[in-house]
């Protein structure tokens, strides 16, 4: 008989965990995968049954995505110049001509403009609030930290109506402005109480020492605390980001124009007609990506977020 | 470099009092000890020397100013912390430069300064590693060099040998006291270790529960505690103490205890009542004809010396006595008090009775 450590797990019980963690992965995977073949098929392919898996690829979604088209006569339609660029001939392949770009090159902009710019806002104010709380006599502390917990004990859509009562008062339905501070005010208190914690962690005396140093509060919190936080910000960030992101619920009630974010165009590309499913799934493509780089870039921190307090001291 | 001078020095937080009216005098120079035990208000009153706390009431005087309420970045002081509070994202030569970015020193005389520094305190090596994985004298040495590199006003250390393993500790105190020696600064050390007080410090201010006990040179605390506090907290083993109760008569130099008499250094006040006869260890001798008697209890062999325990009529007694002599447990032997070095307290007050001996001795 082999002897087996207690720490280490057996051959077998390696194996059962392999399978459960790929079954999940395509699980998990299996949606995005979906979406991201839909966008490269033709229109036809994408609604063929049972589903092909493999398919000539197009990029007929993708040119749908960003033009608005329109059929012409017949005989105008032989009586046009030649294509003149790859995206052109994709158009008129299914017998119509481009009449012009379409908006989500613009929804997606505002998503970005109010996705990063609500989860700065919510870092900057939540980092501040959070050294404070962490390290000053706040009047009131426990109090004020439940208040601001407490803003998250229902969904925000319960509000939905004094919401759309006051922007539209304050004339701030459809504005940049107004879905950053919308958004704003849901992630704080996520922010607040992360960052809170993430800065308890980071020892008194090395603002301390910078203080006896020679510096000021404020320099000693961003040069000595801001930097031993970062890990935290990263998380903290990506948390934002993802609610702003992927919010529909106050997209589709307080914007309309201007300020339309991704989500809620993006069911609008089906189109009148026929329904366009390659350009839906090219649109939520792209739509993944900014979420996906900023992840990315930050998951090293994100990771380290997350077992951040297990490990130290 | 400067003298510090503490008056009426008072923390509350809320309802706790940490330090209930200190006052005593580092002089320019001076390294300085406060030690006690925990809680007992040292590293409070450290940090409000530092300024990183501010007194509910009193005055701290640096060089004859006022500080007391000024920020600790305006009182050009330097620390070292007790787990030395390296900044974690920086390495060892911007650690060291840190404080003199602060002012604003041009940078070729930070690089020189820093130098200077690693060469003084033989860190050259690792002045371009990160701080994370250097070894605890390394950090201690770290610390150091962030804490002289700007020629501060004093230095506060809050236990700075606390988190080194004992073998390396004997070395840096020795290592610390030779720096001090050589820079002349005035030094503000906090600790908890009745040995290294006595063996690194000038002077001494022995604190318990917020109060100043006594304040003086290793040599005046040990010999002459101003309290019962003090007597027990300092040396090992603590002195002995046998408690009676009797009258102490000013002018008299000799006391009674029982039925025997003990000869003491000449008494300048009475008492009467519960009283405390206090006698280090090493002032008891084993002796066939002295009439105070004891039996011998135990014996603890230290190489040089050894520790016997005795019981008398009024408790415990230890004697240190050469090895070489003979105590067998159980035999009822003489013990000689050595009367020069006799203290006597009032049990209710704690306060040791002025005699010829310990006349000049500062009080709390």
């Amino acid at each position: 008989m082999t002897a087996y450590s207690i720490t280490e797990p057996t051959p077998r019980s390696k194996l059962i965990a392999g399978l459960l963690v790929v079954l999940y992965t395509i699980v998990t995977l299996l949606p995005l995968v979906w979406i991201i073949s839909t966008g490269f098929k033709s229109g036809p392919d994408s609604i063929s049954y049972p589903p092909k898996v493999l398919f000539e690829p197009s990029l007929e979604g993708y040119v749908n995505l960003f033009t608005t088209r329109t059929r012409v006569a017949a005989e105008e339609f032989q009586n046009l110049p030649p294509a003149e660029t790859w995206y052109d001939e994709i158009v008129r392949d299914s017998g119509m001509v481009i009449a012009g770009p379409s908006r989500f090159g613009e929804r997606f902009l505002n998503s970005v403009i109010i996705g990063f710019g609500s989860t700065f806002l919510s870092i900057f104010l939540g980092t501040l609030a959070a050294y404070a709380f962490s390290r000053f006599k706040v009047p009131l502390k426990d109090d004020l930290l439940f208040f601001i917990l407490s803003t998250r004990m229902m969904p925000p859509i319960a509000v939905a109506i004094p919401i759309y009562l006051m922007y539209r008062e304050l004339g701030l339905s459809d504005t940049h402005l107004g879905m950053i501070l919308l958004y704003t005010a849901v992630n704080i208190s996520l922010a607040v109480w992360l960052l809170k914690g993430f800065i308890d962690e980071i020892p008194r005396e090395y603002e301390e020492a910078a203080l006896i140093d020679g510096y000021t509060r404020f320099q000693a919190f961003r040069k000595v605390v801001l930097p031993q936080a970062a890990t935290g910000i990263a998380s903290t960030a990506i948390f934002c980001l993802i609610f702003a992101w992927n919010e529909y619920a106050f997209a589709v009630l307080l914007t309309s124009g201007t300020a339309q974010t991704a989500p809620p165009f993006i069911p609008t590309i089906i189109g009148v007609g026929g329904q366009d499913w390659p350009a839906v799934a090219a649109g939520a493509t792209i739509f993944l990506l900014p979420v996906m780089i900023f992840t990315i870039l930050l998951r090293k921190h994100l990771l380290r977020g997350i077992t951040f307090g297990a490990v130290r001291k | 470099m400067a003298e510090i001078v503490i008056r009426n020095l008072r923390k509350e937080f809320g309802a706790f009092t940490a330090v209930k009216g200190s006052s005593f005098t580092i002089k320019d120079g001076e390294f300085f000890m406060l030690l006690g035990p925990s809680g007992c208000g040292k590293t409070t009153t450290l940090r409000m020397i530092a300024g990183l706390e501010l007194p509910t009431s009193g005055q701290i005087l640096i060089d004859g100013e006022d500080v007391s309420q000024k920020p600790a970045s305006q009182r050009d002081i330097a620390m070292v912390f007790q787990m030395f509070a390296l900044y974690p994202h920086m390495n060892v030569r911007k650690n060291i430069s840190y404080p003199l970015v602060s002012q604003g020193v041009p940078k070729t005389q930070i690089a020189a300064k820093v130098a200077e520094v690693a060469r003084i305190l033989d860190i050259e090596d690792i002045l371009d590693k990160p701080v994370g994985g250097l070894a605890g004298g390394d950090r201690q040495r770290v610390a150091l060099g962030r804490a002289i590199v700007r020629n501060p006003k004093a230095f506060m250390m809050d236990e700075p040998l606390g988190a080194l393993d004992a073998e390396f500790r004997e070395h840096m105190a020795e290592e610390l006291r030779a720096l001090h020696d050589r820079m002349k600064a005035t030094t503000v050390y906090v600790t908890h270790d009745q040995l290294e007080a006595m063996q690194m410090g000038d002077k001494i201010v022995v604190m318990n529960h917020g109060v100043v006990e006594q304040f003086g040179t290793p040599q005046d605390i040990y010999d002459h505690p101003a309290t019962l506090f003090v007597a027990d907290f300092i040396g090992s083993p603590a002195m002995n103490f046998l408690r009676f109760d009797g009258t102490a008569q000013a002018g008299s130099s000799a006391i009674r205890v029982g039925d025997l008499s003990i000869d003491l250094p000449e008494l300048q006040e009475s008492a009467t009542g519960a009283l405390v006869l206090g006698v280090r260890p090493e002032h008891v001798a084993l002796a066939d004809d002295a009439p105070y008697r004891g039996r011998v209890e135990a014996s603890e062999y230290l190489g040089t010396t050894q520790i016997v325990t005795l019981s008398t009529p009024h408790g415990p007694v230890k004697a240190r006595i050469p090895s070489g002599d003979v105590a067998r447990l159980g035999e009822t032997v003489g013990l000689r008090l050595n009367a020069r070095t006799l203290s006597l307290f009032d049990a209710n007050t704690g306060r040791a009775l002025r005699t010829a001996a310990n006349a000049g001795v500062h009080h709390g």
